[in-house]
């Protein structure tokens, strides 16, 4: 006769470092295996949406530096570029180098944040230590360009908000230099690590169909062997001016996507050099004194100028009418802003697209027959951000 | 790329003629709109038609317009890789209608239909699980509806009297202010009241 079974009901979170944030995660448990997994998100919910819908375009685009918080001006980028769109204005060719070297900075951020972790949730410690002090050195990087080292506020509509200092560009670049040394020892102690292998290998396969399906994108979809990059595809800013390669995987488990992210990391790096040397001199912000505001120096001697600045911090600029959305590659995935005006200094609504809450929402697919030990795995390679999940 | 959103918008026109209440392409995007019970069809023609290959749903954005007469818009963003196109699909309908899922078609739309649930409460028929998503447990009201107020109706806070988290009603030190920078030369409000009567009076 055969033994009873009664499924086991675990609730995973909203408190466990392997959570990546706060997550709460309800698993139904065969013995060890999953049977059904249920999230619930929200825990950070601080209605970005509703508050931007309060706000000026000026002051709406910090919130998403706390959208993903481990690369914060890729999110800044997605906004700048929809208030750009509808404007109809043209950045000035040295703020779009700007952007793109701070972008792929935040790419490297990410990558760093979610590849060590993932190694951490999986029991490898030492990768963690080694990547965060690059993270740091990254995150000096972008205090010493916008002033602070997270909540960057740096892109603004029109550009970026001030020129970089000079002896920045040659840290940059000697940082460029020297990080590749530090991806090969993280390979070194991961890549062929029969431990990391055994955890990762063949764990959350997702099919080039599924990943479709399931609204996938950015390294999700590519481990998956979806050859698929907004860079590439549809270039916003310099890409299409660069070289860079856009590693692709192919049995789409956990490992493929570490060694995607591993890649992007070494072509951000390329990218990063290749903008350093084509730095272009010029202003960084457009010259549109209705949209960007005027410099300090005038401000002392023109009646203009001060008025500008007046009318721009207070009311702040008008936008036309119109809807649009733009999406730029962020570190996780496509991540896109939906921006609705009606004519006012205030968007009427701004629906954010992120990418962690589509991949998120596959969890219970993922990991369905997996063992309970493989729910960290999958969670550290679906790289998930509350912030931008729960928004 | 506008070439190719134009052939798309002819060719949707001419394949679902009678579908499409309008269409129009605007800063490189294209929108139709389409009536709220033909949906699903059009949903399902473009993920599957071979011209159009719409295979990814990438959001669903809800919309409130309280003084129109439909006051809700559902916007569905979706994206072509094979034919790298974007297309914007928008349906327009009132405020108790219920839209039927594409959780069939797109099982991602899953969390976006319970999100837009969620945030502005308009129901899907056919939803697997709508559920709320994002607000806490036990949650009332639809936060994005432009009539629900920033500040909220409850707050939370830890009792040390009932040592337990309670809920209570928005206390607020000072009223929420809205700044109305929008046209500080018009003079104020009175004025313009004042200004109106004197132009009536003219008038009789």
């Amino acid at each position: 006769m055969a033994k009873k079974t009664k499924s086991l009901n675990l609730n995973f979170g909203p408190q466990h470092p392997a959570a990546h944030g706060v997550l709460r995660l309800i698993l139904e448990l065969d013995g060890e295996v999953v049977e059904k997994a249920d999230p619930h998100i929200g825990l950070l919910h601080r209605g970005t949406e509703k508050l931007i819908e309060q706000k000026t375009y000026t002051q709406a685009l910090p919130y998403f530096d706390r959208l993903d918080y481990v690369a914060p001006m890729n999110q800044e980028h997605a906004f700048a570029l929809a208030a750009e769109k509808l404007l109809k204005i043209e950045v000035p060719i040295r703020a779009k180098y700007i952007r793109v070297i701070f972008c792929e900075i935040g790419r490297i951020l990410s990558h760093i944040l979610n590849v060590t972790t993932q190694a951490l949730d999986v029991g490898a410690l030492t990768p963690s230590l080694w990547g965060f002090e690059e993270r740091e050195t990254l995150m000096t990087f972008y205090e010493r360009a916008s002033g602070s080292r997270l909540h960057a506020n740096y892109f603004r509509t029109g550009g970026v908000h001030q020129d970089i200092p000079i002896k920045l560009v040659d840290d940059i670049e000697k940082f460029c230099k020297s990080f590749p040394k530090i991806i090969d020892d993280l390979e070194g102690l991961l890549t062929d690590n029969r431990i990391f292998k055994q955890r990762n290998v063949e764990i959350g396969v997702v099919s080039k169909q599924e990943a479709l399906d399931h609204s996938f994108s950015g390294v999700m979809l590519r481990g998956s062997g979806v050859p698929w990059d907004l860079r590439r595809s549809q270039p916003y800013e310099i890409y299409n001016d660069l070289d860079f390669k856009i590693p692709i995987g192919k049995n789409g488990d956990c490992y493929d996507r570490y060694l995607c992210r591993i890649e992007e990391m070494r072509e951000s790096v390329k990218i990063i050099l290749q903008c350093i040397e084509r730095l272009p001199k010029g202003p960084v912000k457009s010259i549109d004194g209705k949209i960007s505001p005027p410099n300090r120096d005038d401000l002392k001697q023109s009646m203009e100028a001060l008025i500008h600045h007046f009318k721009l911090f207070t009311e702040g600029y008008r936008v036309p009418k119109g809807d649009v959305y733009t999406a730029v590659e962020a570190p996780k995935g496509e991540f896109g802003v939906y921006l609705i005006s009606d004519g006012s200094n205030k968007p009427y609504r701004c629906k954010i697209r992120a990418p962690g809450f589509s991949h998120l929402q596959a969890m219970d697919y993922l990991i369905r027959g997996h063992m309970l030990a493989d729910v960290p795995a999958v969670l550290g390679s679906l790289d998930i951000v509350f912030g931008e999940v729960d928004r | 790329m506008i070439d190719n959103l134009k052939k798309l918008e002819t060719y949707l026109n001419s394949e679902l003629s009678i579908k499409i209440r309008n269409s129009l392409i605007e800063n490189n995007e294209l929108l139709i709109e389409v009536d709220q019970k033909d949906l699903v069809q059009v949903i399902q023609f473009l993920k599957s038609d071979d011209k159009c290959k719409f295979r990814q749903l990438i959001d669903i954005a809800g919309v409130d317009y309280p003084s129109d007469e439909n006051r809700f818009e559902l916007v569905y963003l979706f994206l072509s890789h094979e034919n790298n196109n974007r297309i914007k699909l928008s349906i327009k309908f009132k405020i108790n209608q219920i839209i039927n899922s594409i959780t069939k078609i797109f099982p991602s739309a899953n969390w976006m239909e319970r999100e837009v649930f969620d945030m502005y409460g308009i129901k899907f028929k056919n939803h697997p699980d709508l559920r709320r998503i994002l607000t806490d447990y036990g949650f009332k009201g639809h936060p994005l509806r432009k009539d629900f107020p920033l500040t909220g109706f409850n707050e939370v806070r830890y009792s040390e009297k009932e040592k337990k988290v309670i809920y209570e009603p928005v206390k607020l030190e000072q009223n929420y202010r809205n700044f109305d920078f929008e046209s500080p030369w018009e003079g104020t409000s009175y004025l313009k009241e004042i200004k109106k009567k004197e132009t009536n009076g003219k008038k009789n």
